[in-house]
């Protein structure tokens, strides 16, 4: 970090990132956890949470509590913090937050396009919709009729537009698999974000190019994981691989290849990182591996509050309180 | 007439002997109080605005983290007196014929110039560390309570950079005298 950043940061970003950090001393310890768990029924989880930040969005809760209304309180703080943090955020942490955001957008319009095709409500489905992905024109996702509609009428308009038109024709679109459709979404989102973390340089360059190597390297296990023995094309399955991330480009390659969970492990094993995760696991489990994976995300994230002056806080702050929610 | 490249150094040295000391004794006095002044508020919006994001949830760091904000506010005081003192040794001489100035002039305000520089600068220096280490020292502090009384040691000898600065001007301007031998 060079000393420019750290006497320039404050001047528009201090306020935010101590209130951001500020918020990060409220999320639940694993003393909460450990007082929650002896509750006895959903009255005393009410009582213990308004100890806890929870206080104002759970006092407002009458009567019998669902475990869906806790779920929901817990979504609500999160919006309001994010509301404050971009309503009072100058640019470039702006479009930071925005982009921090965008996952969240891609899955909510798989949610609203798949919903549709099922022939679900629409006002449901905009209920399940996270709240951070919400754009003006969303409900309209449900009038389209087919993927093309879908693109000219709604997405067109929204940050999304660019990740569409890289190498989706329109041919594409109507025939792509939903899955397939999000995971290309999500790895043109990950190459924007990770073009605008370099662009800004200094300390979020490091601290987000380290996360986001993660997530990538992730959602590439993933997807490997969920495409062995459907009709995915080792070729197709390459291309849906972000173009960062400590698998790129040659474990990305093996992963490609690979057909069963220990090819997969064989070729993630060559990286150290990865290979340390890999260890916690038994020979031939792949059941634990989404929890080690969550583990693992949220230590990383909590490891980049011990670093002052960048924006990988802002982008730390919302994955972990998606964890706790 | 030596020359470095189109520069006729003979005729530089002339005109930089011919300078005024009472020039140079002003710039020193002045980029004493500019560049302290420059620090402490440097060092002021450093800390403050962390102080204020991280008081929006944890409000008891407010009192305790105004060390930090007195400390930056220190270093402009340094500035200023270091300013005062070094006014009081500028006074009026007369020039030669030639226009040069008796060695005890210029020398005074080669002084004044070095001391007031050396102040400025450290106090420049002094009021950023104090500022990035009071910012660090309020959030920490938010987090954790105990570790204020800590940081603030980092922070006491930050600021004793102000001070280093401080004691050197006021040496050098000690044996300033425009009116001596």
């Amino acid at each position: 970090m060079s000393t420019a950043e750290m006497c320039l940061f404050n001047v528009k970003d201090g306020f935010l990132e101590g209130v951001v950090r500020g918020y990060k001393l409220g999320l639940l310890t694993a003393a909460d956890y450990n007082n929650l768990s002896q509750c006895e029924n959903l009255e005393d989880i009410k009582l213990y949470l308004t100890g806890t930040d929870y206080a104002q969005y759970v006092s407002n809760e009458a009567g019998p509590l669902h475990t869906t209304t806790l779920v929901e309180c817990c979504t609500r703080k999160l919006v309001d913090d994010w509301e404050y943090l971009r309503q009072n955020a100058s640019e470039p942490l702006g479009t930071f937050l925005d982009y921090c955001t965008f996952g969240h957008m891609i899955d909510n319009i798989v949610l609203i396009v798949t919903g549709t095709l099922h022939e679900r409500d629409v006002q449901e489905l905009l209920d399940k919709c996270n709240p951070l992905g919400v754009f003006d024109a969303i409900a309209t996702l449900a009038v389209a009729q087919n993927m093309r509609d879908l693109y000219r009428l709604v997405l067109v308009d929204t940050p999304l537009a660019p990740y569409f038109s890289e190498h989706l024709t329109s041919e594409d679109l109507d025939e792509m698999n939903i899955e397939v459709l999000r995971n290309t979404l999500y790895k043109a989102y990950l190459d924007d974000f990770a073009g605008l973390c370099g662009r800004l340089g200094g300390a979020t360059h490091q601290v987000m190019g380290d996360l986001l190597a993660f997530e990538a390297d992730r959602r590439a296990l993933n997807i490997t994981l969920n495409s062995i023995g459907t009709e995915l094309t080792r070729d197709d399955r390459r291309r849906l691989y972000a173009n960062f991330g400590l698998l790129y480009p040659n474990g990305q390659n093996e992963l490609a290849l690979a057909e069963d969970f220990d090819q997969i492990r064989a070729a993630m094993e060559k990286c150290p990182p990865y290979q340390a995760i890999f260890s916690k696991l038994g020979a031939g489990e792949s059941v634990m591996l989404d929890k080690v994976l969550y583990e693992e995300e949220a230590k990383r994230a909590m490891q980049t509050f011990e670093q002052q002056f960048h924006y990988g806080v802002f982008y730390s702050y919302m994955r972990l309180r998606c964890v706790v929610c | 007439m030596v020359f470095i490249w189109f520069v006729d150094v003979t005729y530089l040295f002339f005109l930089f002997q011919n300078i005024s000391p009472y020039f140079w004794s002003s710039l020193g006095i002045a980029l004493c109080v500019g560049l302290s002044v420059v620090g402490a508020a440097w060092g002021i919006f450093i800390t403050g605005s962390s102080l204020m994001g991280a008081a929006q949830r944890v409000p008891r760091i407010t009192s305790k983290n105004l060390i930090s904000i007195i400390f930056c506010e220190a270093v402009a005081i340094y500035g200023v007196i270091v300013a005062i003192i070094l006014q009081t040794k500028v006074e009026a001489v007369k020039p030669r014929d030639d226009g040069s100035y008796s060695l005890a002039a210029a020398n005074a305000g080669y002084a004044i110039l070095g001391a007031g520089s050396v102040t400025g600068w450290a106090n420049l220096a002094c009021g950023l560390s104090v500022g990035i280490v009071g910012s660090s020292a309020a959030l920490s502090d938010a987090a954790n309570a105990t570790l204020f009384v800590k940081i603030l040691v980092v922070e006491i000898f930050a600021s004793a950079l102000g001070l280093f600065g401080v004691i050197i001007g006021i040496i050098m301007a000690g044996n300033a005298n425009f009116v001596g031998a």
